[in-house]
């Protein structure tokens, strides 16, 4: 099976005025079809980084990337957002959903961009809200929802593509302990039902423990590579 | 993404924030406005100077005496004496002119009954009133054959007549004294307003030129020679005719200046219009600053709206929006802003447009080719200051736009 993800010694240098900074220093890493993942590291450990070329929202310095079986390592920003559109998920820790906007429409966000016709939009973006158990709150405003209906209404975003890859940024920094509890619950059911690859990026071992595989980063490198043993349920 | 989902995606974002998207327009429907109001006034108040210069006359030629020069000392133009009604008769057997009638011009004080007013009395030929184009509202006129006899008879304007007959008695029949000469009253002049110098035009009496010479001037010239050619493309022609005969009439030696002065009213209404405008470029001038001040406001707002929307941005482009798919929504924004405001602009300038013309009674007149250019105008202004902005949202960094607070 093609893999999902493989990085091979992927380096990014960042230039902060005159000095260098290596956020990434030679990172392998694979991901295959249907695995649910956890990036774990301090700040500073480069997962954000790894996260933002892996998602190609960024290019990186030296090393290959290939998304799928295709070479991601030099594609410039409109073959990037094109990927994006088509093939993978985001969920950032502050849900970033459009003030002042349905979260149906927030959930057709990203059909708009890759061209679905609008009467399809809407059907998947209810069937996708249903999944996620929000289906009934289709009209209510972001500034009319707790946190954790937010952060459901941009995991429904996030799958409206059937994406290949699902990136989920600190997606339960912003919720209390209850919420959070049940944010990673439905992504482990996302992952378990519908076969769904995710890659959760987090500082917290607790929440990293709902993935089947966890990787550590310190320093620009993989540090830990292991499956879950013991899974939080 | 084709131009209607851009459009779709820009309205939306545009509804999402109401009042700053209606407060942004203000300065475009303030512009917009104003350049309709400004040329709608400016072109009305041309077209009413046109008109007034009209009814000044059809095809008039005016010939007026000339310098003299006694003494050394030259006179101004009119300080001759030298034309004379027969220079009237030998213009009007010029081929090309429908009508001549001399002017004599005095100002007099003018009695009926216990009512008395100074006015201005004019002693003119019966051709006078097609001249000016001027109709009477009762009575006659007088004719050849009152001209002949320098019959005591005159016709008076509106004003004069409001003047000596307050009670309203109609006035035809009555006995009026022209600087103690009695002069029967034969008819009246409908109302003819102002004239486009101003002077109030109905403020006169009519009588023949020949009594007004033989009984009130005593002078055997007159001041003027009124001359209506008989189209608007004879006018020059007989111009030249009417200069190069009284030349040779008056004895004018070659290269000697005229004793007479030939004008028409092509050239004043040629100044008016002119005049007219140099004012209306001068009014859309003062507009058009105020259109792009409010392109500027565009600018400026979608400026901030860029910043405050920066998140917004990122996750765009995170989804899968192309740098210049945002672009274009911004630009679209910008563009849909300038362009509704325009059209609110246009119904606003027409509203203030009527309502000036109701208030202060002035003529207006909104050209189709101003409403289309100011819209079309703001539109552009929209998306040229619209442009900037647009860009800067398009080059903005997915990532560092995420993070943004």
């Amino acid at each position: 099976m093609t893999p999902v993800v493989a990085v091979r010694d992927l380096r990014k240098v960042y230039q902060l005025g005159d000095t260098e900074v290596a956020a990434l220093r030679g990172v392998d890493l694979t991901i295959e079809p249907g695995e649910f993942i956890a990036v774990m590291g301090p700040s500073g450990s480069g997962k954000s980084t790894f996260m933002h070329i892996v998602g190609l929202l960024d290019a990186p310095t030296a090393g290959t990337y290939a998304f799928e079986g295709t070479d991601a390592s030099n594609l410039d920003a409109d073959a990037r957002a094109d990927i994006r559109s088509r093939r993978l998920g985001f969920v950032f820790q502050a849900y970033n959903l459009l003030p002042r906007t349905s979260a149906l429409e927030n959930v057709e966000l990203p059909m708009v961009y890759s061209g679905v016709p609008e009467a399809e939009r809407r059907r998947i973006a209810l069937e996708k809200m249903e999944i996620v158990g929000i289906a009934h709150l289709a009209k209510h405003h972001p500034n009319q929802m707790s946190g954790g209906q937010q952060q459901r209404v941009a995991i429904a975003r996030s799958l409206v593509n059937n994406p290949g890859l699902i990136l989920a940024d600190e997606p339960t920094g912003a919720l209390d302990t209850a919420t959070s509890l049940e944010v990673m619950r439905l992504f482990a059911r996302l992952n378990a039902e519908a076969g769904i690859t995710i890659m959760l990026v987090t500082h917290e071992p607790d929440i990293a423990a709902h993935a089947r595989r966890t990787v550590a980063f310190r320093d620009g490198l993989v540090v830990g590579d292991a499956p879950n043993r013991e899974r939080a349920a | 993404m084709n131009a209607t989902a851009t459009l779709r995606l820009a309205l939306a974002a545009l509804v999402r924030n109401r009042t700053r998207s209606l407060l942004t327009m203000l300065g475009i429907v303030i512009g917009v406005a104003a350049v309709i109001v400004t040329i709608a006034i400016g072109v009305g108040a041309s077209a009413q100077v046109q008109t007034n210069i009209q009814k000044l006359g059809a095809n008039l030629i005016v010939i007026q005496p000339g310098s003299i020069t006694a003494g050394g000392a030259r006179s101004g133009f009119s300080g001759a004496s030298t034309l004379t009604p027969q220079d009237g008769l030998a213009i009007a057997a010029l081929p090309g002119v429908a009508a001549v009638s001399p002017l004599v011009t005095l100002r007099t004080q003018v009695v009926a009954g216990q009512n008395n007013w100074q006015t201005s009395v004019s002693g003119v030929a019966p051709s006078y009133t097609f001249i000016k184009s001027w109709p009477l509202a009762s009575g006659r006129f007088f004719t050849q054959s009152d001209d002949a006899a320098a019959a005591k008879v005159a016709v008076l304007g509106q004003t004069v007549i409001a003047q000596l007959f307050p009670d309203g008695s109609n006035p035809i029949g009555a006995t009026v004294l022209i600087k103690g000469v009695p002069f029967t009253v034969i008819g009246t002049l409908t109302p003819l307003g102002q004239s486009g110098m101003g002077q109030d035009q109905d403020d006169t009496v009519l009588i023949p030129y020949t009594s007004a010479m033989e009984r009130l001037t005593g002078l055997t010239t007159v001041n003027q020679l009124m001359v209506s050619a008989a189209s608007a493309n004879v006018i020059d022609a007989v111009q030249n005719e009417a200069t190069t005969l009284l030349a040779a009439r008056h004895r004018i030696a070659p290269g000697q200046p005229d004793d007479f002065q030939v004008r028409n009213l092509q050239s004043i209404a040629q100044a008016a219009a002119s005049t007219g405008a140099v004012l209306e470029f001068l009014l859309a001038g003062v507009a058009a600053v105020s259109l792009i001040v409010g392109g500027i406001g565009i600018m400026n707002i979608m400026m901030v709206s860029v910043s405050e929307r920066t998140r917004e941005i990122g996750l765009r482009m995170s989804v899968g929006a192309r740098g210049v798919t945002i672009l274009r929504q911004f630009l679209a924004e910008a563009a849909l802003l300038a362009t509704a405001g325009g059209a609110v602009g246009v119904v606003v300038g027409i509203a203030g447009t009527t309502a000036i013309a109701l208030a202060a009674h002035w003529p207006t007149q909104i050209p189709p080719a101003a409403v289309v250019l100011s819209v079309a105008f703001s539109a552009l202004v929209g998306i040229f200051f619209g442009y900037y902005p647009a860009q800067r949202a398009a080059q903005l960094n997915p990532i560092e736009a995420l993070r943004f607070e």
